[in-house]
């Protein structure tokens, strides 16, 4: 029996595409990630629950999920911002900006981290600034934000970018036609226009930051229950030789990676309602 | 409302789209701005709207001095070419926006939004589209959202660009013959502006033609069909074929035979043209006097009611193109290769100051 029935479709290789698609999706997700969870399946569910649920372990999801969530959100404030100027406003300089942007992508993440670390440090060239008004970024929880709001930029600016450039300005003459002064022209016409875009690039940006390691280990401090994150966490129980551990730390850093992806895509969906 | 234009400029960069135009438009009509495409028609809506500033020269709504004032503060509906419907919005929510945004105290109760956005939906014949969303929605069916949406904010003016230029020709014939009927509902004064001399004369009361930044001519459709002030709006307003002479004592030489002319200007024995419609040229079998030409059919090309005729003439070699109706045509019996005798019904003749 067939599984799909076969129809007549302009656009050949239906079967093939999908074929490869899955092998490929399997090849480099699904397997690896299977694996984790067949590793972790060597614990009975009393040890599993008390290797994730130890105090240490579950402040560790604290700090990275609760600074994952502020530096997507900071990034998809100024991510907008940004956008906006690159796609709005001519100025000298405009593309070394617009290059900037990506700069985050493409540097190793551990000149990233030491770079931060000591530009922040007390005596650094921002963090002397900082030391005397009682602001501690470097090896606090707050350079876990800041390593994580870096990161994480050029994802928001670069998936609201293009949907600010296909905006029609008639749509700004439309609305002012009707009486809107700038601000309502924003907020009910632009806004809802960009929210799309703005929460994938928040999802991006998030699970990017959850994932980010290398960077923030320079500047955390990393110190247990307050400025450690769960990557880290992994990678010290590896060095203990407790692999069961690490990966059952994993999974519940997947699964909770995976949920919320997927409740910000449903979201998303339901933000561009009005396309279909 | 009426709009009076008073000596508008404006210039883009080195380019000058309107050179010291003025027009008054009487309230309540609906007048056409006709032109080809880069002559300044829409450069002038959007200078009325308010939505692009002149260089110099002044705008008065109802005598009033608007030149400076915002686009906000102008009441004007303004409908696009290609809708600028908001699609995160329903159609009930495009047609309440310019309630909705008005402040507080202006602003009408929910239930008055309500009636009025049904009142306008009833009006442009799309109640029951209320809860769709503008991609649900064919390309008549959003310009009339559109119009609904600018009529909401009761505009002193409703001015539209070139509001069926992005449908189809059906839906284009449809709806120009529906907004005149509206027009003839509620009577707001309003420019459209269009480069197809059949819209503006099918649809306006006033047409404004148009040209390279200037006004060629204003004047009902009758007029500007019928005495057609340049050879630019007699060449824009349907098919003409050129006659090359010398125009001299009222006449012009053409072929060697003197024509009838209505001759515009007083120059005499200057380079001249004399222009003929394609339906002001009779076709006959054989020569009735003096101002008949020979010609031969080249091609004969049906257009349904209407038949083109493509003929040379024998002495100059030039061409002329006649349309007949299909009752002329085939009483006359033309076949491809015929000799036969041509004859302009109406001359006109203008100063050689145009090109084409």
């Amino acid at each position: 029996m067939r599984l799909f029935k076969r129809q007549n479709n302009v656009l050949p290789g239906f079967g093939l595409t999908l074929g490869f698609t899955i092998f490929y999706l399997s090849v480099i997700v699904l397997i690896p990630l299977s694996a984790l969870v067949f590793r972790t399946s060597g614990l009975t569910w009393g040890e599993f629950v008390t290797t994730v649920t130890a105090p240490r372990v579950l402040a560790s999801y604290k700090v990275t999920f609760g600074s994952a969530m502020i530096a997507a959100l900071i990034n998809s404030v100024f991510g907008v911002l940004v956008a906006w100027v690159l796609v709005r406003y001519r100025f000298p300089g405009r593309r070394i900006v617009d290059a900037l942007v990506d700069l985050p992508f493409a540097l190793p993440t551990a000149v990233a981290g030491i770079t931060l670390a000591t530009i922040y440090s007390p005596n650094g060239w921002v963090g002397r600034f900082l030391e005397p008004h009682g602001i501690k970024v470097a090896f606090t929880p707050v350079g876990i934000v800041l390593a994580m709001t870096f990161i994480g930029l050029p994802f928001v600016v670069r998936t609201v970018q293009p949907v600010i450039e296909e905006i029609e300005i008639e749509l700004e003459e439309a609305a002012s036609c009707l009486g809107a002064n700038r601000w309502q022209t924003l907020q009910l016409v632009i806004f809802p226009m960009l929210l799309p875009s703005i929460l994938t690039g928040f999802a991006l940006s998030f699970a990017r930051a959850v994932g980010e390691y290398g960077s923030i280990i320079f500047i955390a401090g990393n110190m247990p229950m307050v400025s450690e994150i769960t990557p880290l966490l992994i990678i010290t129980k590896l060095e203990q030789f407790d692999y069961r551990g690490a990966t059952a730390i994993a999974c519940v850093m997947l699964l909770t990676s995976f949920s919320m992806l997927l409740v910000i895509n449903l979201l998303q969906k339901w933000s561009r309602r009005y396309a279909d | 409302m009426g709009i009076e234009i008073e000596n508008i400029h404006k210039q883009f960069g080195a380019f000058s789209a309107l050179g010291d135009v003025s027009l008054s438009i009487p309230s309540g009509e609906l007048v056409a701005l006709l032109g080809p495409s880069g002559c300044g028609k829409t450069t002038l809506l959007r200078i009325i709207a308010g939505l692009e500033t002149p260089d110099s020269g002044r705008i008065l709504f109802n005598g009033e001095d608007t030149t400076r004032s915002h686009v906000r503060e102008r009441r004007v509906g303004f409908v696009f070419q290609h809708y600028a419907l908001f699609r995160h919005m329903t159609v009930f929510d495009n047609v309440a926006f310019g309630l909705n945004v008005r402040p507080r105290q202006t602003r009408p109760s929910k239930e008055e939004i309500s009636e009025k956005v049904m009142k306008l939906l009833r009006l442009v014949q799309l109640e029951n589209m209320a809860s769709r969303y503008p991609s649900q929605l064919s390309g008549g069916q959003r310009q009339r959202i559109a119009l609904a949406r600018a009529l909401a904010v009761e505009p002193q003016v409703l001015l539209l660009d070139e509001p069926f230029g992005a449908l189809d020709a059906q839906v284009r014939a449809e709806l120009r013959r529906w907004l005149r009927r509206l027009h003839d509902e509620i009577h707001v004064t309003s420019v459209f502006v269009t480069h197809d001399q059949e819209e503006a004369l099918e649809v306006a009361d006033r047409i404004v033609v148009m040209n390279r930044g200037k006004i060629e001519q204003a004047g009902t459709p009758d007029e500007v069909y019928e005495q057609p002030a340049t050879a630019f709006v007699l060449n824009f307003l349907g098919n003409v074929n050129l006659f090359h002479g010398r125009k001299s004592q009222r006449q012009t030489q053409q072929g060697g035979q003197p024509a009838d002319a209505n001759v515009s200007g007083g120059v005499d024995d200057t380079q001249a043209v004399a222009y003929v419609r394609s339906h002001d040229i009779e076709i006959e079998r054989s020569r009735q006097d003096a101002t008949a030409l020979k010609a031969e059919i080249r091609h004969i090309q049906k257009l349904g009611p209407a038949v083109r005729v493509t003929l040379a003439i024998e002495e100059s070699g030039e061409f002329l193109e006649a349309e007949l109706t299909r009752d002329v045509y085939q009483n006359l019996g033309l076949q491809q290769g015929e000799q036969v005798f041509v004859r302009p019904r109406q001359v006109r003749v203008f100063v050689e100051d145009y090109q084409i």
